[in-house]
């Protein structure tokens, strides 16, 4: 009998940790099967963020390292100069990316490191309890926005693929979402092609995965996905960016 | 190789990190310590090795955690309020089990305090800084040539160790220049059995100060204390100056001990039975030799000299352990005690 489907070699069999619905189980293996599909899983080494993913390395089969709340690309930056022939990629979210982390983000991408960045934006903190990120939507409650995101109070949703793509240094940013299988198979190539940029030498390459968080969006995993695809993509266009 | 150049602390600093085989600089612009930044642009790059002038002093201090990662010797510099920034990183450094080196030259404090020559960052330096149950090695060179010399074995403690080494210097060291002694090894770079290289032919390696389960802190946590006895029983260093039959013992280090060993000439010259400790080691402090001296010198009356409002003083009565007495003479925010000064409270304390 053929065998069509198993584990990715970079994916350890373990026994998941993350809620019911949540998007990164799915993000996980996407950059397993990609890491085994390019045959590098000997040379990569992952960068994993304070978050929900802060334990990603019990599930990839890979060398990896943690870094401190934000930090991921400042890590990630030393680890691919140090060791150019290795593959040297970040997995974070938007708390860690784009809020405490954004000075090392910005000047990653504008020094045109040459890394790759699977960055998971589900609009809240997971880890921490359901608080406001960075790119909480206007009106979504959160334990810290009881009474819904107010833009007079705590701003908007902010856009830092958007922004990051006005740097010379950045050469691929592509927004995709797990809300469909069909989308699912986006967010896969786009991954890959932010892998293969870094193998050919391309230089910064981001993909913002929007992401399901059906625990601290208070909804089913079904609702979830509905409310991703109806109503987060609205703010978070898919596509390529740069 | 071995010739003699003019530098200051900072550039020696610097060309002794490079000769000690350090791979991996990064650093954000501070006074008093500009000048290592700038040598390191210059130099390591001639060396192969990695230059790179971050963002913020956070961000440098988690490249020095990557690059530490990745294999190889890798340093940060930085001046007090800058090393402030920096303790969340080497707490990172210290419970992931990495060798760093980080190099303070201190400044007056608190807040942004002021640019001059200071000390006050000893308790900082010696008692971890950063949250968590951890410690660093601190050494502190009271001399150019002494900068220098200290950053070889300042590498080669972080890597059997695996922990963080603070050069605690100040802003007068850091500046003067004086003449250094270069001696050049050819550095071979020994892969770590922990370094992240990539999994080829072996299972995953991975960096890390995480320990979620119930338990598995507390064992790491003794893991790391056995490891800071260890060093507190072996690595303990201090110079002496006419220490055996001393009565008054003056203790200073760094800039501070070399206006103490001035001091000291002189006293002795007087014919008072003065002698001086200089720890080089802040942690470990050099207790063994207080309690012995303490014993042995019959209950020698003892005075510490800082360039700050004492923070060393306490770890000498905690060496000292009520047996002796202990005073302290210091000046804080830029303010240095002079040879009168200590040799007229040391005239006070022979009455």
């Amino acid at each position: 009998m053929q065998k069509i489907f198993s584990r990715p070699k970079s994916l350890r069999d373990a026994v998941t940790h993350y809620c019911a619905g949540c998007g990164h189980g799915t993000a996980h293996r996407l950059v397993a099967e990609v890491v085994d599909e390019l045959g590098i899983r000997e040379k990569v080494i992952g960068i994993a963020p304070v978050g929900c993913a802060v334990v990603a390395y019990d599930y990839w089969n890979f060398d990896c390292s943690e870094a401190a709340h934000g930090r991921a690309l400042a890590v990630a930056t030393a680890i691919k100069r140090v060791r150019p022939q290795n593959i040297v990629f970040t997995y974070q979210g938007d708390g860690d990316l784009a809020a405490i982390g954004t000075n090392e983000t910005i000047h990653a991408a504008n020094r045109g490191e040459n890394l790759t960045v699977v960055f998971i934006n589900n609009a809240v903190y997971g880890m921490t309890g359901g608080q406001m990120a960075p790119t909480t939507l206007i009106g979504q409650k959160t334990v810290t926005t009881p009474r819904g995101r107010r833009p007079d109070l705590e701003g908007y949703p902010l856009k830092i693929s958007e922004m990051l793509a006005q740097l010379p240094g950045v050469k691929y940013i592509e927004r995709v979402s797990l809300h469909a299988p069909k989308e699912v198979l986006k967010a896969k190539q786009a991954i890959k092609q932010a892998f293969k940029n870094q193998i050919e030498g391309v230089g910064f390459s981001l993909v913002e995965v929007l992401s399901p968080c059906p625990t601290y969006w208070g909804m089913s995993p079904q609702a979830s996905l509905d409310w991703l695809s109806r109503v987060m993509v609205k703010e978070f266009p898919l596509g390529r960016i740069k | 190789m071995s010739k003699k150049v003019l530098m200051s602390g900072n550039e020696a600093i610097a060309q002794g990190a490079i000769d000690a085989g350090c791979r991996f600089y990064a650093g954000y612009p501070i006074t008093p310590q500009n000048e290592l930044p700038a040598y390191m642009a210059a130099h390591m790059p001639e060396a192969g090795g990695v230059f790179i002038q971050s963002e913020s002093e956070i961000s440098a201090i988690n490249m020095v955690f990557g690059g530490s990662a990745a294999g190889v010797r890798a340093m940060t510099s930085s001046s007090s309020p800058g090393i402030s920034l920096k303790q969340e990183g080497i707490s990172y450094i210290a419970g992931a089990q990495l060798p760093a080196v980080i190099v303070n030259i201190m400044r007056g404090g608190p807040g942004l305090g002021n640019i001059l020559p200071s000390q006050s960052d000893y308790f900082q330096a010696t008692r971890g800084g950063g949250h968590g149950d951890y410690r660093s090695i601190v050494l502190a060179p009271s001399s150019v040539q002494e900068a220098y010399d200290l950053m070889s074995p300042s590498f080669e403690m972080a890597d059997k160790y695996r922990m963080p080494v603070i050069i605690l210097g100040d802003g007068m060291l850091g500046q003067m220049m004086e003449p250094v002694s270069i001696h050049r090894k050819k550095q071979v770079r020994v892969p770590k059995e922990w370094e992240l290289s990539g999994c080829k032919g072996r299972r995953p390696r991975i960096a890390k100060s995480f320990y979620l389960k119930d338990g598995d802190l507390e064992k790491a946590n003794i893991a790391l204390q056995k490891k800071y006895r260890l060093i507190e029983h072996k690595e303990q260093r201090y110079e002496g100056l006419f220490l055996e039959g001393a009565k008054i013992i003056v203790v200073a280090y760094g800039t501070m001990a070399r206006i103490a060993r001035s001091a000291v000439r002189r006293l002795r010259a007087e014919g008072k039975k003065a002698g001086l400790l200089r720890p080089i080691t802040l942690w470990p402090f050099p207790k063994d030799i207080i309690q012995r001296l303490t014993d042995q010198n019959k209950q020698p009356v003892i005075l510490v000299v800082e360039m700050s409002c004492g923070q060393m003083a306490e770890d000498v009565c905690l060496a000292a352990g009520g047996r002796t007495k202990v005073d302290f003479l210091g000046r804080s925010g830029g303010g240095i005690p002079t040879e009168e000064d200590i040799i007229k409270r040391v005239s006070r304390l022979c009455r």
